[in-house]
């Protein structure tokens, strides 16, 4: 209407000049629109460049990922036979805890005399026997390995060496899909891999290790005592959280740790900035020099960043939740103090005012006339944050030592127990949603929905 | 009838007060119990922690003052150490940058599929939502750490762990901005027979883009320090940097400090350009 209007008012002969103005904005918005994403391109290709991306093809380890996702649904049982010892053992990812007893070895290890005799999917067999290791595929035929003080023999059925077996003198190599055999002059290993989180619930020296659900029920409900001094269900509990595979216990501890630090580090800051958040905002604070400096400390503490804080609170205090605590609160005491002081400044005055014809003092009239009026805001930033915060308090974990980030970087770094790291993730989410979820129910009922 | 009259307001009135003691006593007791669980969370917090709170607040100032010193000692080698660590800041940028940048634009697509209205398959919001959610929780470290162990340690996998988390974080603030946006330039652009990315990106987006971008200008703040701290764990940029120099140890901090003078100069530098921008871009709406 506007446009019609002036057209007419500028009369038809500028009609062919406004025209070309509205053609020329034209081009240069047509000229915006293409530059825009010709800017963003061209920064992409030059961060694809500086990120060396071509290069990170050839660095990727695919086998790794095929590893870590092979690995995250399934364990793997180690048969070792150590020459040294001359002893065989069979323990769940090889680990001492997951050891199986010289009675309790699973079916498909068997002892024959002398030598072992492992059955694998297939119907491929491996024995370890006392003058060598033989491995038997069909279809395919004897692998016969000898280990010697001098070295290692392989004989093949064909004399050839096939891409799926390593072979040096000092280490042979057969990879299988029903199994993986290791073998070098002191030792022979064989892994045989299974699906699930094995152990998880009972490690083998538990009576509740192998039982069906069922029967664990059962057992939870009959008085038959398998450890005297408690009942059945106490014992499952207990063996449970003491699982020294999963450790369950001190995972649980590691996550409340975590929430420990996130939890303090708010509160503290939020218990910190209110009072320094008065000192800062301009309509309680006239002096000028006051509200500067205190600007300042809280430009600082947010500019440090948690990172440098973490840092240097970690010398002082050496690793732990606190240090975690500590990093956090200092942080967001700059964060929550210029939230809070900028809401302190658009407070509304007649509040103030009422009470201050009624002979309120200045505490009352903060008490009963500021503080209602900001702790919607303050309640609903702390709860967003306590939740923020948790999430960092996984990574401020992972470099002060503390709760599940070190559990977690420390899973990660062993590359070894990937279905660990899997399980701890999986504790990680289901943390950070609680908290999403605690904050943003206590938020809806402070402040009331948005 | 007076008296009666005037009994029943003193009765009132004693109720009245009788009621503001109760909740007073009521939010009195409520911050002493949060003052009470704050203070055992701290000696907990304490206890498991390896140094002391009150033996550490002594040596609080040891190591800030050590770098100190050492900067001022070596100043003449500050403006090159500055320099040499200037191409890791520039990285850590970088990688903030793109995760912005790539993750807003993942966010813009996320929320406009979320946002009634606008959904190009409304039955599907609810599955975009959740989407969101969780890559909103997953913690960056978590993508980051399995992400180095695959791609091996550098830029990229903290990139595309900060990206992952933006969007998710970005998506949920954009879908809310999406949902005051008006529909009837929408309706009118279906009239004539526009696609839905036509819809989009002539109807919607023009409506929302100051507040995407006020948004984004945020994250970017955010992701900075995000990026420093990844790249302590592990993956580039000056976070990695800064690991190898605080490892050095006694005598050797001059470099740490340039480090921290560094992070700290351009976290307040993007602090303050980007709230300048923000500021700007409320204004002109």
């Amino acid at each position: 209407m506007a446009s019609v209007e002036s057209t007419d008012l500028i009369g038809s002969t500028d009609v062919a000049g406004l025209k070309g103005e509205v053609a020329r904005l034209f081009l240069r918005r047509r000229a915006f629109a293409f530059a825009v994403p010709a800017l963003i391109v061209a920064y992409l290709a030059y961060v694809a460049i500086a990120f060396d991306l071509s290069g990170l093809a050839n660095r990727a380890r695919m086998d790794n990922a095929g590893i870590l996702i092979a690995d995250m649904v399934s364990y793997k049982v180690h048969v070792t036979r150590d020459n040294r010892v001359g002893r065989t053992t069979v323990a769940i990812e090889g680990e001492t805890k997951g050891t199986y007893g010289d009675g309790q070895w699973p079916g498909w290890v068997a002892r024959e005399g002398g030598a072992t005799v492992v059955t694998l999917d297939n119907d491929s067999i491996v024995r370890f026997d006392p003058d060598a290791v033989r491995f038997e595929i069909p279809g395919y035929g004897f692998l016969k390995i000898v280990q010697d003080r001098s070295g290692i023999m392989l004989d093949t059925p064909d004399g050839e060496i096939p891409d799926w077996i390593n072979a040096s003198s000092v280490r042979v190599t057969v990879t299988r899909p029903e199994g993986r055999l290791t073998v070098t002059k002191t030792r022979a290993e064989l892994f045989r891999y299974f699906g699930g989180w094995e152990l998880f619930f009972f490690t083998l020296d538990s009576p509740f290790y192998g039982k069906s659900w069922g029967e664990l029920a059962s057992m939870a409900l009959s008085g038959e005592r398998v450890r005297p001094e408690r009942s059945n269900l106490a014992a499952m509990g207990s063996d449970f959280w003491n699982n020294a595979m999963w450790r369950h216990g001190d995972v649980a501890w590691a996550i409340f740790e975590t929430v420990l630090m996130a939890f303090l580090g708010t509160m503290g800051a939020a218990l910190f900035a209110v009072p320094l958040a008065f000192a800062a905002a301009a309509n309680f604070t006239p002096t000028r020099v006051m509200r500067f400096g205190v600007r300042r400390i809280f430009d600082f503490l947010r500019g440090v960043d948690g990172l440098i804080w973490t840092i240097v609170l970690a010398r002082a205090f050496g690793p732990g939740p606190l240090t975690g605590s500590l990093a956090i609160l200092l942080t967001d005491t700059g964060t929550f103090g210029k939230l809070f002081s900028e809401a302190l400044e658009n407070v509304d005055n007649r509040q103030i005012e009422g009470l201050r014809s009624t002979g309120a003092n200045t505490l009352q009239r903060n008490r009963f006339g500021v503080i209602p009026q900001i702790a919607p805001v303050i309640a609903s930033q702390v709860l967003y944050y306590l939740e923020s915060n948790t999430r960092g308090a996984t990574i401020i974990g992972a470099i002060v030592g503390g709760g599940i980030g070190l559990l977690l970087t420390q899973a990660i770094q062993t590359q070894k127990d990937w279905e660990e790291v899997t399980y701890y993730i999986a504790l990680t989410l289901i943390m950070v949603t609680t908290m999403d979820m605690i904050s943003g129910w206590l938020r809806s009922k402070l402040v009331g929905k948005r | 009838m007076t008296g009666l009259a005037l009994g029943s307001a003193d009765g009132t009135k004693l109720d009245y007060l009788a009621l503001v003691r109760r909740r007073q006593a009521y939010s009195g007791l409520i911050v002493v119990l949060f003052v009470a669980i704050l203070a055992a969370g701290f000696g907990l917090a304490d206890s498991r922690n390896a140094g002391g709170f009150w033996s550490g607040l002594s040596n609080l100032f040891d190591f800030p003052s050590e770098l100190v010193r050492e900067a001022i000692e070596k100043t003449a080698a500050l403006p090159g150490h500055l320099w040499r660590f200037l191409p890791a800041m520039i990285e850590t940028i970088n990688i903030a940058a793109v995760s912005t940048l790539i993750g807003a634009m993942l966010a813009i697509v996320l929320s406009l599929l979320s946002t009634r209205g606008m959904a190009r398959w409304p039955r599907l919001i609810p599955f975009f939502r959740r989407a969101m959610d969780g890559m909103r929780a997953i913690p960056e470290i978590v993508i980051a750490l399995v992400l180095i162990f695959v791609l091996g340690g550098g830029p990229v996998p903290a990139m595309i762990a900060i990206a992952f988390h933006t969007a998710g974080a970005l998506g949920k603030l954009f879908s809310e901005v999406n949902e005051n946006a008006d529909l009837k330039p929408l309706e009118g652009l279906s009239s004539v027979g526009a696609s839905w990315i036509q819809r989009m990106w002539l109807g919607a987006i023009p409506q929302v883009l100051p507040n995407y971008l006020s948004y984004a200008l945020l994250r970017f703040e955010i992701n900075v320090r995000a990026s420093a701290i990844l790249g302590f764990v592990g993956a580039g940029g000056i976070g990695s940097e800064l690991r190898v120099a605080i490892s050095w140890g006694l005598g050797r901090y001059d470099a740490a400090a340039a480090i921290f003078l560094l992070l700290f100069l351009t976290i307040v530098a993007i602090d303050q350009l980007s709230s300048h921008f923000r500021n700007h871009l409320v204004r002109t709406r």
